[in-house]
């Protein structure tokens, strides 16, 4: 070999490596982080390919983690400077990490607070503090009726548009054995699952109570709609004629799933499973309205902020990112792959979403939602749940019960915000 | 080089000797003592786990013992214990002590009796809970439904809630117990046998005054062994009450349950090591009472 070709080669190869750290300079590299979840993953692999292709420069890692450790690593790395540049959080988390300066405020000039307000569900301002936004969401979640359609047929009955219309429906889905035993209830129950939330936000307000009072902060559901509220809905188990049971196989979702179940309230979040169950064949309306027509419904959400973690070209990039996956490009992969609802209305509220005969009810029931600001969801969940047990399982009578409820969840409420 | 060569023997000896403790020290330093200290430190601090830590001084403790659902806690886990521990001694001396005498096929059954210990506690919590139903999916309901008695509440009660959780945790841990028990039935001298059947003594008066006696060492073994593992029941309790942890109106959350859920969902850690120094505290009482019982010997 002569030196002329030699000089070519390591030109070529100067050259070559030049080019490769050449780029590596340019492109950042961000963090994301969110719990595992199948089909969350699948829908942002498929939003971090869409930015990478608009954004060559930079590239987007994901991480995910099982829900149970997902608080205890995010807290743990981004204090060591570790760890996500953009974090997904529940929204009920939010003050406790604004507090502990693990995320930064969305900046203003690509974040604008008055354009968010205007653009997104109302319930997303609980995101804002002055005039700044610390996160938002892709997709927000709702509640609705879940119904078999097998089981409404057999007994003759239609999906239920009222709350008298359910129960009745209830009543003629279920079925008892020889000993009186509920074999299949009309309607599944338990405050374990989702029911604490359609009592806290459906049914007191839909009887003319307001659960909370100041922002959340002041427990107000022990009121005589609060009271009619649980008589109502304690009363659907029990008596001879209840229509549904307490514990009923374990699992509200599983009775419904093994289709010995008429009706079941649940979130957006369960459709994919229900698809999933073969010979199951389901429907979906909005949860029931009072005669004279008063809705009422819960939602939440998960929102992605930019973690203090995340510095001068990576803030930028991480910036980028979240107006990405708060676009309506985004909110409507989301739907698609996830279930989950847009949370700007004009994603969710086209006439193809909101007519959708399985998202339709739950983006309808928006419109009327209320999102309960909570100091410690499952210790606030477990006073709802104890609470049903008094009654059920001590005899207790229901407005002694309701008060103790009301009581210990003022503690809760106290001690988190007076801390 | 030259100070190890200046050494005499005996020096020497300890130098290789802590060279080998030094591994196990620096071990039990690091994930033993300093977790420890750190947890008695955080139970007189306010902690969220994001934020800073700060001081609380005796706050913890005093809500602790305010608080009507540790007392609840502090109850069951003293149920778990005492009715665990002595049940599954009984239980499993029983066993051990008639399958000692059964030649045959005792090898099988000394593996079926086993057989629950090597299975996964969770698997087997979660069977369990499924045999607890009410009808139309519960074993046990079914069974009692199919002769026209009445259904049982067995987890869905204030009442029966416990004692159904600590049932399958005391078969899990029978087999464990058995084959201690065998081990130390088969170190007793066969002469002492020997002995008290030429003086024609009653088999019961063999139990009680030769078996017995000489297994002592293996009954108090077991003892301190079952003793804190009931005092930690989380498994069974977790696993068969999910969705309602603790069960109804906290009627089976044993203390390491109720820690968990404080850290862990809650996020209050400094409660929850509040709670955790006093399950260390009970577990030392109990555990230096029993060496104590050891020591008579």
């Amino acid at each position: 070999m002569n030196t002329v070709k030699y000089k070519a080669l390591a030109l070529g190869m100067a050259t070559s490596v030049a080019t490769l750290l050449g780029s590596a300079a340019n492109a950042v590299e961000i963090e994301y982080w969110q719990y595992y979840f199948d089909a969350r993953v699948t829908a942002m692999e498929q939003l971090i390919e869409n930015f990478e292709t608009a954004n060559p420069d930079i590239t987007v890692k994901m991480s995910h983690f099982p829900y149970a450790d997902y608080r205890t690593k995010v807290a743990a790395a981004i204090p060591a400077g570790e760890g996500p540049d953009v974090v997904q959080l529940f929204y009920g988390w939010l003050n406790d990490y604004v507090e502990a300066e693990l995320i930064q405020p969305l900046p203003a000039d690509a974040f604008p607070a008055e354009t968010i307000d205007a653009e997104f569900f109302p319930m997303v301002q609980a995101m804002k503090s002055g005039d700044q936004y610390w996160a938002l969401p892709t997709a927000v979640r709702s509640l609705a009726l879940f119904y078999n359609e097998r089981l409404l047929e057999e007994a003759g009955v239609e999906p239920p548009n009222t709350i008298e219309e359910m129960m009745a429906a209830a009543a003629a889905m279920t079925k008892r054995d020889g000993a009186g035993n509920i074999t299949q209830v009309g309607m599944t129950a338990g405050m374990t699952a989702q029911d604490h939330h359609w009592w806290r936000e459906g049914l007191i307000r839909q009887m003319g109570g307001e659960p909370y009072t100041n922002d959340y902060t002041s427990v107000n559901y022990n009121s005589e709609a609060g009271l009619k509220a649980l008589e109502m809905y304690v009363g659907m188990a029990t008596g001879d004629d209840a229509i549904t049971a307490f514990g009923f196989m374990d699992e509200p979702q599983a009775a419904f799933k093994a289709g010995r179940a008429g009706m079941h309230i649940d979130g957006s979040f369960r459709i994919g499973s229900l698809n999933k169950q073969r010979g199951l064949e389901w429907g979906v309306t909005e949860l029931p309205a009072t005669t004279d027509g008063t809705r009422s419904n819960y939602s939440s959400y998960w929102v992605n902020a930019i973690t203090t973690k995340a510095e001068g070209e990576k803030y930028d990039a991480a910036a980028k990112f979240m107006a990405y996956v708060t676009s309506d490009e985004a909110m409507q992969v989301w739907l698609d792959v996830v279930g989950e609802l847009p949370a700007k209305p004009s994603v969710g509220l086209t006439e193809a979403n909101a007519n959708d005969e399985t998202y339709g009810p739950f983006i309808r029931g928006l419109a009327y939602a209320n999102t309960t600001k909570f100091a410690d969801e499952s210790a606030q969940r477990q006073l709802m749940v104890e609470m049903v047990e008094r009654i059920t399982l001590e005899g207790m009578s229901p407005a002694d019960s309701l008060a103790k409820a009301a009581e210990a969840e003022q503690k809760i409420l106290d001690e988190y915000y007076t801390k | 080089m030259n100070v190890y060569r200046n050494l005499t023997i005996k020096q020497k000896q300890i130098v290789w000797a802590w060279s080998f403790l030094a591994i196990p020290v620096l071990f039990y330093t690091v994930i033993r003592f300093y977790p420890t200290g750190n947890a008695i430190l955080i139970s007189f601090q306010d902690w969220n786990l994001l934020g800073k830590r700060t001081w609380t001084g005796l706050d913890n403790y005093e809500k602790l013992f305010a608080d009507p659902a540790f007392w609840k806690v502090f109850k069951n886990t003293f149920v778990y214990l005492l009715i665990g521990t002595p049940l599954s001694l009984i239980v499993s001396f029983f066993i051990a002590y008639n399958l000692d005498k059964t030649r045959f096929m005792h090898g099988f059954l000394r593996m079926l009796y086993f057989l629950p210990f090597m299975t996964s506690a969770v698997a087997m919590a979660w069977v369990w809970r499924w045999f607890y139903q009410p009808v139309p999916i519960g074993l046990f309901n079914n069974f009692l439904s199919t002769f026209g008695i009445p259904q049982i509440n067995f987890l869905n009660s204030t009442t029966n809630a416990l004692p159904s959780i600590l049932a399958p945790a005391i078969w899990a841990g029978l087999g464990f117990q058995i084959i201690i028990f065998m081990a130390g039935l088969r170190a007793i001298p066969q002469s002492y046998y020997e002995a008290a059947r030429i003086d024609g003594v009653s088999t019961w008066t063999v139990l009680w005054e030769i078996t017995i006696p000489l297994l002592k060492p293996t009954i108090v073994f077991i003892v301190v062994f079952s003793s804190i593992g009931f005092l930690r029941i989380f498994d069974h309790v977790f696993n068969m009450t999910t969705g309602n942890p603790g069960g109804p109106l906290n009627s089976t959350k044993p203390l390491v349950l109720m820690i968990y859920e404080t850290a862990f969902s809650s996020f209050d850690m400094g409660y929850a090591a509040a709670q955790t120094v006093i399950l260390f505290l009970v577990l030392l009482v109990v555990s230096l009472l029993q060496l104590r019982i050891l020591r008579d010997r």
